[in-house]
């Protein structure tokens, strides 16, 4: 959390149309899981403007190297060896200090460390799939993993998920709390995505994409993607509207 | 022509899909050795303040079916209607409840369960008090951006009577999609996604 003071606005109201509806008849399993009536607005009172805040405490020295998180000393996981970097920030383009971020992905041959997974490619012993970290006074965070592979899913007949890293966002309010996926720039497999096309807002997909950022790379050792995520901003408290006498 | 406002635009939403585990509660998908704990398993200890209860119930599709592979989040205040919370400028919470809990549902039934306190009351933006209630949050598989609603307890006929956020809800018949029913210290709450029953969800 930094020395900053604490926020206690409420949020900016959420722009849905850059999030995908939740009726995507494409995406099959959303048809029978999607809310049919209309959402009910509301201010935000406290319990949606305050939420859990996480120290950097909880944290385990590799959590955010999912290369070495799960793997046998001296060994590593198998694949491509990339960092991913960014910033976690607000709709008014500030950082987002004190933010937890969990992920998780599928190895580099597309299999995931799942009891429900089927697809035929193999595990990776010394890959589990998940990590977590927490932003720095400005918003800044990175991670280091390897890319992982696309992979098939039973939705129509010959659909692939583009290579992609589950992201969970913890800002400071429960209302801002969001799940997203990241792909990886020049991708052939995103556009014909029927997850990534849930999204039909063109600029708001492109925000998924990270793109590849050679200045952050380690020579002979990893390639960088950076990857900025942006959380619902909040209003100032200056003038915060109240009763009268309150 | 006129100053631009420069406001970002909020990363866009994806479903959590069926993985969500491996991420969120890695220990109870069968990922041991990373984290010590899956966070948000615990959220009372031995010298939390406030009246134990339960909360249990499934998540159903508009077929009926439960979902197996939901992950849900709930906040809520304490019992002295305080959020454990660094925005919470009213006073000081209870160090001893988090008021922050995760659960996957059962992977064979589909029930979720939450050990927690009854929250106290909290404050309308109005200053009106609001019933005691409990901020849910559900994401899964075929959820493409996590569905907030809140769920209140039957019990508390009269502040349920006055809260605000009840009150002015049209469709009063809905109300009920909002209420646990108690039996003993566990305080039932089905969730429905679709159909005659479907579940208020809110736009927060
Ligand atoms: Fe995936």
């Amino acid at each position: 959390m930094g020395n900053a003071k604490p926020e206690t606005g409420a949020f900016f109201p959420r722009d849905r149309s850059l999030h995908p509806k939740a009726f995507t008849p494409d995406y099959k399993t959303s048809v029978v899981r999607s809310p049919q009536k209309a959402l009910l607005s509301l201010n935000n009172t406290i319990s949606e403007i305050t939420g859990p805040v996480f120290g950097h405490e909880i944290l385990g020295e590799r959590d955010n190297d999912l290369i070495l998180n799960f793997a046998k000393p001296g060994e590593s996981a198998l694949g491509e060896r990339i960092i991913v970097h960014g910033r976690v920030l607000d709709e008014r383009g500030r950082g987002v200090s004190g933010a937890l971020l969990e992920f998780w992905q599928a190895n580099a041959g597309g299999r995931y460390r799942h009891a429900k997974e089927g697809y035929i490619a193999p595990l990776d012993p010394n890959f589990g799939g998940c990590g977590r970290t927490i932003t720095d006074d400005d918003g800044t965070y990175s991670l280091r993993t390897v890319k992982p592979g696309p992979y098939p899913w039973p939705n129509g007949v010959n659909d692939w998920r583009p290579s992609h890293i589950h992201f969970s966002v913890f800002g400071h309010g429960f209302a801002q709390r969001l799940i997203t996926q990241m792909y990886f720039e020049g991708d052939p497999l995103i556009p014909l995505c029927p997850i990534a096309r849930t999204i039909t807002d063109q600029a708001a997909l492109d925000q998924l994409i990270a793109p590849l950022d050679m200045a952050n790379t380690i020579p002979m050792d990893a390639r960088a993607f950076k990857f900025d995520i942006v959380l619902r901003g909040r209003r100032s408290t200056l003038f915060e509207n109240r009763m009268e006498g309150n | 022509m006129a100053q631009q406002l420069n406001h970002l635009r909020e990363t866009a939403s994806q479903t959590a899909g069926p993985y969500v585990h491996i991420g969120c509660v890695p220990n109870f998908s069968g990922i041991s050795g990373v984290y010590d704990e899956d966070l948000g398993i615990a959220m009372v200890n031995e010298k939390t303040a406030g009246e134990r209860i339960v909360i249990e119930g499934q998540v159903l599709d508009g077929t009926g079916t439960p979902l197996k592979d939901a992950l849900i989040e709930i906040w809520q205040a304490d019992s002295q209607g305080l959020h454990n919370s660094p925005s919470e400028m009213r006073g000081t919470a209870d160090p001893n409840f988090t008021g922050w809990g995760r659960q996957a549902m059962d992977m064979s039934t589909g029930v979720f369960r939450f050990e927690t306190v009854k929250p106290g009351r909290v404050p309308f933006l109005d200053g009106r008090l609001q019933a005691p209630h409990v901020s849910l949050w559900i994401v899964a598989r075929g959820i493409n951006l996590g569905l907030n609603t809140r769920m209140y307890f039957a019990d508390e006929e009269a502040a349920n009577a006055e809260d605000p956020v009840l009150m002015r809800i049209e469709h009063q018949v809905r109300v009920p999609t909002l209420m646990a029913a108690r039996k003993g210290d566990t305080y039932h709450f089905d969730i429905y996604l679709q159909g005659e029953s479907e579940t208020i969800f809110f736009d927060i």
